[in-house]
């Protein structure tokens, strides 16, 4: 279960916040800081690294936006966190568990508010 | 500057009539254009017509074809196409887009031009796919839609700029709005000037094209809008784990709720006025076979089915209501987990959704599922979701056996909780059957769950009235011609054989004698030989059956003076009133239904298999209502 942090009012979820989770990733998975799309919770950003996909299924998902080197933020998912939405090159697109478990990203901290 | 001129009054001659050269039946104007583009919005603005749309990716599943009227009075043929990714198709409805560009279906032939639909708010990500359309060397127009949205969230880009990076006119339109159209109609008239042609990516390669894509946008000094603030905020409303259900919940008890108690007066008005015209006509006719005909055969039958006409509507202006303004996406989302339990994935959600409607576009809709199987699956299933033709007679025999009490406070009534209910055992049916479908012979492995979330939208009341105007038509159309052709059949049963030159009662005549062959079969169930009558009626369209018994009650002198819903109470058991309605969630009476299943699928078999397992179910699972309520 995700740890549950308390809500601000409505925040934009490229902001910062759920800073904690990414923090807990980040030291579990060492100095490559890799992860995959599931590792993301709600308002966490990674930068797309490969998609270990068959071509047909990695075409359409590049076809979507989900290209290597793309910012990839995690949105809000249906209850239970599956599937969720993922904010990708200006569109938004649901995927499942079992599909985003397969694009590998590089966990991109969120900016900090200036 | 001559040279540019020379071509566009070359392709002017082209696109409208195809005087130059080249067969005319193919010089067609493409749509074309990613998923949720507007492509639609756009063909009814430029042809007049009045396909479907909703705010969500692949509601077109297959072409329409149109005429645009220009200015000077030519016409340019355009077709509609479902939307497309890129050039590589894997569902149905992209075959479809990718064979008529590629000039694969023969009866087309390759289109004269294109015109490319994209998304202004989205650009970057929507010029990849502009990379192989141009690369197919059709003189293609650029029409970036959604403009207002894009100025309203700050967006803005150089249109001069990205027309010669792209080597081809640009226009900036808001196909919803009409904004920039008539540019559209400019080019169709040939009086766009062409730009110079310009280098192309490498068109397999996903990320060069998004890379020139990028490029593109960057050399038009592209700025992408702010993000829809007013989508992520619905999103963390509509998607929240406690009150995004909440929402959902209400808004279906919501709806049950209205159609009784909103539509109800509604449909009283309607009565009476078709009351009032029963009894003005029995005036000014002499009583002669021509007036019972009118009386009994159209009035009483027809009338009966018309009356739903206000239940109907209100149904689908919520419908309208739910996909205009991008909400089906979001349920679709919800539902993803229930549909994988069974086998099926979100997608087929959408499809089933719309079977709400009606189970013929349902099982159309289908063709946006990739996997041959799941498509399969969700064809097989779509009939035993409730769709608009069940709402008659849902409500008639609700009205007639159930009484109007609250259950929870003035929030639900007994009526809307027994409606609510049946459309829940249709769905459970819908979801049995699909688990064990999935589970033997349609078993395949699980399809990737890929879905653009729409940004919301306001529906607007100009197409959401459009939307009812046309289903009015079509309830109305229906009644006008398969039932009134199945009541006249009726009435002409009803009153042979003669005897002595006088029509027989209804129970000695061709079609008492009919409803008495099979009742036998139905007594089972609760149900005597007029409903019998109806059940057979049925057939043609579900709710045919309460015109039928409009009509056979209305022929009995003494039950026309109870109303139909009383005499259906005082004829009927409560179980054999449940056993009717059991059947009716069940069974596949409807030839339309039946029809685009052997078209979809290709062959009689899977109708056949289906029209007997839905056969038997209901007639099981009517048995079983009637034994354990009786």
């Amino acid at each position: 279960m995700l740890p549950k942090t308390p809500k601000p009012a409505s925040p934009p979820l490229d902001k910062d916040f759920r800073r904690a989770h990414t923090e807990t990733v980040l030291q579990l998975t060492g100095n490559k800081t890799l992860a995959t799309l599931v590792d993301l919770a709600r308002g966490d950003a990674g930068i797309l690294e490969e998609i270990n996909l068959p071509g047909e299924e990695a075409r359409r998902l590049m076809e979507l936006g989900f290209l290597p080197g793309m910012r990839i933020t995690a949105g809000w998912s249906a209850p239970g966190g599956d599937p969720r939405v993922f904010q990708v090159d200006g569109s938004e697109v649901a995927l499942r568990r079992e599909t985003a478990r397969h694009l590998r990203v590089r966990l991109d901290p969120p900016k900090r508010p200036l | 500057m001559s040279d540019s001129d020379g071509a566009s009054a070359a392709s002017a001659v082209a696109l409208a009539g195809g005087a130059k050269g080249g067969r005319t039946a193919g010089a067609r104007v493409a749509l074309i254009g990613p998923p949720n583009s507007g492509k639609t919005t756009l063909f009814n603005r430029l042809t007049g017509l009045r396909q479907k749309v909703a705010n969500f990716p692949g509601v077109t599943v297959e072409r329409h074809t149109g005429v645009a009227l220009l200015a000077d009075g030519r016409e340019v043929p355009i077709i509609d196409l479902p939307g497309l990714y890129g050039l590589s198709p894997r569902s149905e409805d992209e075959q479809i887009a990718y064979d008529v560009l590629t000039g694969r279906r023969g009866d087309t032939g390759k289109p004269r031009a294109i015109l490319l639909v994209l998304d202004s708010t989205n650009l970057a990500r929507h010029l990849m796919l502009a990379a192989p359309i141009l690369a197919l060397g059709i003189p293609t127009l650029v029409i970036l839609n959604m403009a207002d949205d894009l100025r309203n969230r700050g967006g803005r880009l150089d249109l001069k700029a990205l027309s010669s990076e792209l080597g081809a006119p640009v226009a900036l339109v808001s196909a919803r709005q009409g904004e920039g159209i008539d540019q559209v109609f400019e080019y169709l008239a040939g009086q766009m000037p062409k730009p110079l042609p310009v280098q192309l990516p490498i068109l397999q390669d996903v990320p060069k094209c998004r890379e020139w894509a990028g490029r593109v946008g960057c050399e038009a000094r592209y700025r992408a809008p702010a993000p829809p603030k007013w989508t992520r905020r619905l999103d963390a409303v509509f998607l929240h784990p406690v009150v995004g259900v909440l929402v959902f919940l209400a808004v279906v008890v919501g709806v049950f709720q209205t159609i009784f108690s909103v539509a109800d007066p509604a449909k009283d008005g309607v009565d009476w006025l078709i009351h009032l015209s029963s009894n003005w006509v029995a005036s000014i006719l002499p009583d002669s076979l021509v007036r019972s005909l009118l009386l009994d055969g159209i009035w009483n039958g027809v009338g009966s089915v018309v009356v739903f006409l206000p239940q109907v509507l209100l149904l689908f202006l919520f419908i309208g209501i739910l996909e205009d303004s991008g909400y089906l996406a979001r349920a679709a989302l919800i539902a993803d987990r229930t549909m994988a339990r069974v086998g099926l994935q979100g997608k087929s959600f959408i499809p089933l959704l719309s079977a709400y409607a009606c189970a013929v576009p349902a099982i159309m809709a289908t063709r946006t599922i990739e996997n041959k199987r799941d498509r399969m699956a969700t064809i097989l299933i779509a009939p035993f979701m409730t769709c608009s033709a069940r709402l008659p007679v849902y409500t008639l025999i609700i009205a007639a056996f159930i009484p109007n009490r609250p259950v929870l406070g003035s929030f639900l009534g007994a009526r809307a909780l027994a409606m609510l209910a049946l459309y829940v055992l249709g769905f459970l049916a819908a979801v049995l059957t699909a688990r064990v479908l999935k589970s033997s012979i349609l078993k395949s492995g699980r399809a990737p769950f890929l879905l653009e979330m729409p940004s919301y939208r306001w529906p607007t009341l100009q197409s959401l009235g459009l939307r009812l105007l046309d289903r009015s038509a079509v309830f109305l159309r229906r009644a006008g011609t398969v039932i009134l052709l199945v009541m006249v059949i009726l009435w002409v049963m009803a009153h042979l054989p003669l005897i002595h030159g006088h029509a027989p009662g209804i129970d000695r005549s061709l079609a008492g004698t009919l409803g008495r062959t099979i009742e036998p079969a139905i007594k089972p169930l609760g149900l005597n030989w007029k409903v019998g009558i109806g059940l057979i009626t049925s057939l043609a369209a579900r709710e045919t059956i309460v015109a039928t018994l409009g009509s056979i009650y209305g022929m009995d002198p003494e039950s026309n003076q109870l109303g139909l819903e009383r005499a259906l109470e005082h004829d009927l058991t409560f179980g054999g009133a449940l056993a009717l309605l059991v059947f009716f969630a069940f069974a596949m009476q409807c030839i339309s239904t039946i029809a685009v299943v052997r078209r979809e699928t290709g062959g009689w078999k899977w109708p056949v298999l289906q029209f007997t397992y839905m056969g038997v179910l209901a007639y099981v699972g009517a048995f079983v209502a009637f034994h354990l309520i009786r």
